[in-house]
């Protein structure tokens, strides 16, 4: 269960730039989840609640933005997107792909006052 | 109401530790491999074949790293090489920042040529965490299931190795060999794949000898030799 250091570190993120802009009270954060990541979305909404509980941050509406897999074929060119870790070009069947995008894991934007 | 844009990568701080760890680590002159699969996969095992095998050759160090007990720790203790553990307490993983504590007593040991980092056992949250090292290395075993690479991607896409431990047990289970490797390669056509017994001892020497390989790769000024 990472989702729980994920969460610790995201915050240590959010905390840095509230002190920076001089706000107090997060209403809403975006965050970015790529399907290549080992991350699960429903435990990071569990552990954001759990975790901002008692904090500046208590009560924020996360919102996750899902990224899926695309991929592109090093032989054919095609790009393509994948709904398995699966490494083959659909088209012309070579394994030699390359990710565009999927391993995304960031902290996009906040809103607070 | 502010709307402030941050735009930053939740893992950034363990990513920069774990390009400082490699920087140090290779000006050391240490070749490091993280070790990473489930509970019971043979780890602990493979890297003690991975010491009877290589300690006349390389100077070796071990990283244990478990949630709780240092009984691993006591394992590697017998063959008189540098260990330390490394207890998480609650985290399922190591850290790069629990390595960049641990180097300044790496460094006191003398002259470290291969070092290997045994995570906690997990087939999921590793596949998150860099730490530094130089090749990740995923052990999966005969008992666990060929489906494995497929319950399990992330970590099979992230490593560069993939151990298949236990293979003496294939007569005892429905393992097939040959689909658990193409699962792996589905998810990751790069991995490296060796099968392997820490019982028999198959396979070890080909698992050893491309370690070297990879050791001297990287450090093209030390001489290799047959681990046997």
């Amino acid at each position: 269960m990472h989702e729980m250091s994920i969460i610790m570190s995201m915050m240590e993120i959010v905390k840095y730039h509230m002190m920076e802009n001089r706000v107090t009270h997060l209403k809403k954060l975006k965050i970015r989840v790529g399907k290549l990541t080992a991350v699960e979305p429903q435990s990071l909404m569990f552990c954001f609640e759990v975790y901002t509980h008692g904090t500046s941050m208590e009560g924020a509406f996360l919102e996750i933005e899902d990224v899926p897999l695309l991929s592109k074929c090093k032989n054919c060119k095609d790009e393509f997107y994948r709904e398995e870790f699966f490494s083959h070009c659909p088209v012309c069947n070579s394994d030699f792909i390359e990710n565009i995008s999927g391993h995304e894991l960031d902290v996009v934007s906040m809103e607070a006052e | 109401m502010h709307d402030i844009l941050i735009e930053k990568n939740i893992l950034s701080k363990n990513k920069t530790i774990a390009v400082e760890n490699r920087k140090m680590l290779r000006e050391k002159g240490a070749f490091s491999i993280n070790m990473v699969g489930s509970p019971g996969s043979g780890k602990t095992a493979i890297i003690e074949k991975t010491i009877e095998s290589l300690k006349d050759t390389v100077t070796l160090a071990v990283i244990e790293g478990d949630i709780q007990t240092s009984l691993d720790t006591q394992r590697i203790s017998k063959y008189s090489i540098p260990v330390r553990q490394i207890t998480t307490g609650k985290a399922c993983h190591l850290d790069a920042h629990m390595i960049y504590h641990t180097l300044p007593w790496l460094f006191e040991q003398g002259n470290t040529q291969i070092l290997i980092i045994e995570n906690v056992g997990n087939m999921v949250c590793p596949a998150e965490y860099d730490l530094g090292e130089d090749m990740m290395i995923v052990v999966m075993s005969v008992t666990e299931g060929d489906e494995k690479p497929l319950k399990y991607p992330a970590i099979f896409h992230t490593s560069d190795v993939l151990l298949i431990n236990k293979v003496d047990l294939l007569g005892y289970t429905d393992f097939h060999t040959e689909r658990a490797m193409k699962n792996a390669l589905k998810i990751n056509p790069d991995l490296k794949i060796f099968t392997i017994s820490c019982k028999t001892g198959e396979g070890i020497m080909d698992w050893c000898n491309f370690l070297m390989d990879k050791k001297k790769q990287s450090h093209p000024d030390m001489q290799h030799r047959n681990c046997f």
